[in-house]
């Protein structure tokens, strides 16, 4: 049976993240899934993969970065935008309150980073989503962020990369976040027009809204791999079904055999994947 | 309609306990060979229900709201498709994988156009409801709507989208047919058609399952429905951790679901108005009244050419956000661009 994912980053606010949802501090590390005793430095310079059992740690936009660009390239744009709470959102805490936390806890003021950047010498505009924050969920800031980037590799002629990393749609903007799927998507609608490349990758996990967006729209899609990929998380289809679900289900892996995905890729082959994409597209 | 069990118990949301009992005595005047003679005392009753009823609504709770939206008499797509549509002509088949009943398709004309018709179908007894997955979509529902939509365009239909949905099916079969795909490519391919779309949100409105039909350049929401994210039940069941009476009141408090709020986040375009009790209770004029809204929306974005139609919509979708920049530094930052 397929192992229903830790629950979301709402049930432990305050708690230090745990299992797979970042990657824990200490000289050693236990990797979630061999269990294997790994020494810290040698999972980072491994890009935060398992050298025993190959398993990706979810990794944050910073790691995400220096790992994917040549060192020193990357140039953020629109860093200082940052989220308001149009509807003043209260649940069991008030979303102003997740928010400064999320923002104290990463140094980021929302869940994405874009900027220009070169991956193998060749000039990208990249987005890479930031689980830690609020789960990479995507409200107004992430959905601004991201179709600004877009018009900006349009504008440039430049091509996109967008690393996917995210839970979905954040609750506390509704019907705000709600429509930066439509955003996005009438973004990518364009910048297919112009000929456009977008590369989308989709890590470890890319669900909901997200998934039913942009994320799905790359001219080429890539994953990596065991990465959770779906519409509908894996608790809900169970509940809706009240089946175990099959073997692998929503892994990369299997979304590639359904035909939603063109290649599951290993952290340490992304950036050559890409610039070889590019290269194809002659961007 | 009114016949003495449908508006009792079983249909009878919990907030219009008030009126039950001169709703049974309406009836019951009404049935009588007599009724007749009965006309004036009937008309009496009939006000003072209206009166009641109209209190009642306009204090409705946003939980109340998802309640009437959801009401197993409120009007279907299929309903007023029947009712608006002369020479409905279903069309089937998403030319891929196969016909998805929860997604109803087809040309009609409406008042004095020929339109393409894009609509969530929930089903009204059970063996329709199980048949039409209760209004959730699978993807080969919204490819059928895409396919569709792409055939008005090439016609220079206009496209009118009626909205009715829990959300998009969350199964094993759903996602290995690729849900967040079809729905995504649907957001994109609406952005650009170039036909003139117009949307109403006539019960549920729920998260990406109502979005994949309601990219438009016009969108409006029946006065008693909702349009949100996610469900409140889903919502409380994540950030309160548990969905009952309570939570989801409070979850459809903060989402912010209603018409009226949606209308003043300027998340949609237009409320439609609905009868004195909500939309089941006087079928006829809640139809007249959206398929006066459609006419009057098509006959105005059909002065417009497909170009400038298409631009608008994009304008319209790209100013959508709230945000902020922190820290404050203003001068430096470009502005929105277009």
């Amino acid at each position: 049976m397929t192992q229903v994912p830790s629950r979301s980053w709402t049930d432990t606010p305050e708690l230090a993240p745990k299992g797979k949802k970042a990657v824990p501090e200490g000289l050693w590390i236990r990797c979630t899934q061999c269990a294997a005793m790994l020494f810290r430095k040698s999972v980072e310079n491994n890009l935060w993969v398992c050298p025993e059992c190959q398993h990706h740690f979810r990794v944050s936009a910073r790691q995400r970065i220096m790992q994917l660009t040549d060192p020193g390239s990357f140039e953020p744009f629109n860093e200082r935008m940052a989220p308001v709470d149009p509807l003043r959102f209260v649940d069991l805490r008030p979303y102003t309150d997740r928010l400064k936390l999320a923002q104290k806890r990463t140094g980021q003021n929302d869940g994405v980073q874009t900027g220009n950047a070169f991956i193998k010498g060749r000039k990208v505009i990249l987005a890479c989503m930031d689980f830690p924050f609020l789960g990479g969920s995507m409200g107004s800031v992430v959905g601004e962020k991201i179709t600004r980037a877009i018009i900006e590799a349009g504008d440039h002629d430049l091509p996109i990369v967008i690393v996917a990393s995210s839970g979905g749609a954040r609750m506390m903007e509704s019907g705000f976040s709600l429509m930066q799927m439509a955003k996005t998507s009438a973004a990518l609608a364009r910048f297919d027009d112009q000929a456009g490349l977008f590369i989308s990758v989709l890590t470890d996990p890319t669900t909901g809204g997200v998934t039913a967006s942009f994320a799905m729209l790359g001219d080429v899609i890539l994953a990596e791999p065991k990465a959770l990929i779906g519409f509908a998380g894996p608790r809900v289809i169970q509940q809706t079904i009240r089946q175990e679900l099959p073997e692998g289900f929503q892994r990369a892996e299997f979304v590639l055999q359904c035909g939603f995905i063109d290649r599951v890729v290993p952290r340490s082959e992304l950036r050559s994947e890409i610039s070889r994409i590019i290269d194809y597209a002659g961007k | 309609m009114a016949k003495p069990n449908g508006h009792t118990a079983s249909y009878t949301l919990p907030f219009e306990q008030p009126v039950i009992e001169l709703e049974k005595q309406i009836a019951l005047l009404e049935d009588r060979d007599d009724s007749r003679d009965f006309a004036e005392e009937i008309q009496k009753l009939r006000e003072s229900r209206d009166g009641i009823l109209d209190k009642i609504y306009k204090n409705l709770s946003p939980w109340d709201i998802v309640r009437v939206a959801r009401h197993a008499k409120r009007p279907q797509s299929a309903d007023y498709i029947q009712l608006m549509c002369r020479d409905f002509c279903e069309l089937h088949g998403d030319r891929h994988f196969g016909d998805d009943p929860a997604m109803i398709t087809g040309f009609g004309r409406i008042g004095p156009y020929k339109v393409m018709i894009i609509a969530h179908q929930k089903g009204r007894t059970t063996q329709e409801k199980i048949t039409c997955h209760f209004g959730c979509a699978h993807p080969e529902g919204y490819r059928k709507a895409l396919k569709k939509m792409k055939l008005a365009e090439k016609f220079g239909l206009p496209v009118v989208s009626l909205i009715d949905t829990p959300g998009a099916y969350p199964g094993v079969k759903a996602e290995e047919r690729g849900q967040a795909e079809a729905i995504a490519v649907n957001l994109r391919e609406m952005s650009r058609l170039r036909t003139p779309i117009v949307c109403v949100v006539i019960g549920e409105g729920g998260s990406g399952g109502a979005l994949g039909i309601a990219v438009g350049d016009r969108v409006a929401m029946l006065e008693y429905s909702w349009y949100s994210v996610i469900s409140p039940e889903g919502c409380a069941a994540i950030l309160w951790k548990n969905a009952n009476e309570r939570t989801n009141s409070l979850a459809a408090n903060a989402l912010a679901l209603t018409a009226r709020e949606n209308l003043a986040n300027g998340l949609i375009d237009d409320v439609i108005r609905e009868p004195i009790g909500g939309a089941h209770r006087d079928i006829p004029a809640i139809t007249k009244a959206i398929q006066d809204w459609i006419v009057d929306r098509i006959r105005e974005l059909k002065r417009s050419k497909p170009e400038t139609l298409v631009q608008r919509r994009y304008e319209k979708l790209r100013r959508i956000g709230a945000v902020a920049w922190h820290p404050p530094d203003p001068g430096d930052e470009p502005p929105v661009d277009e």
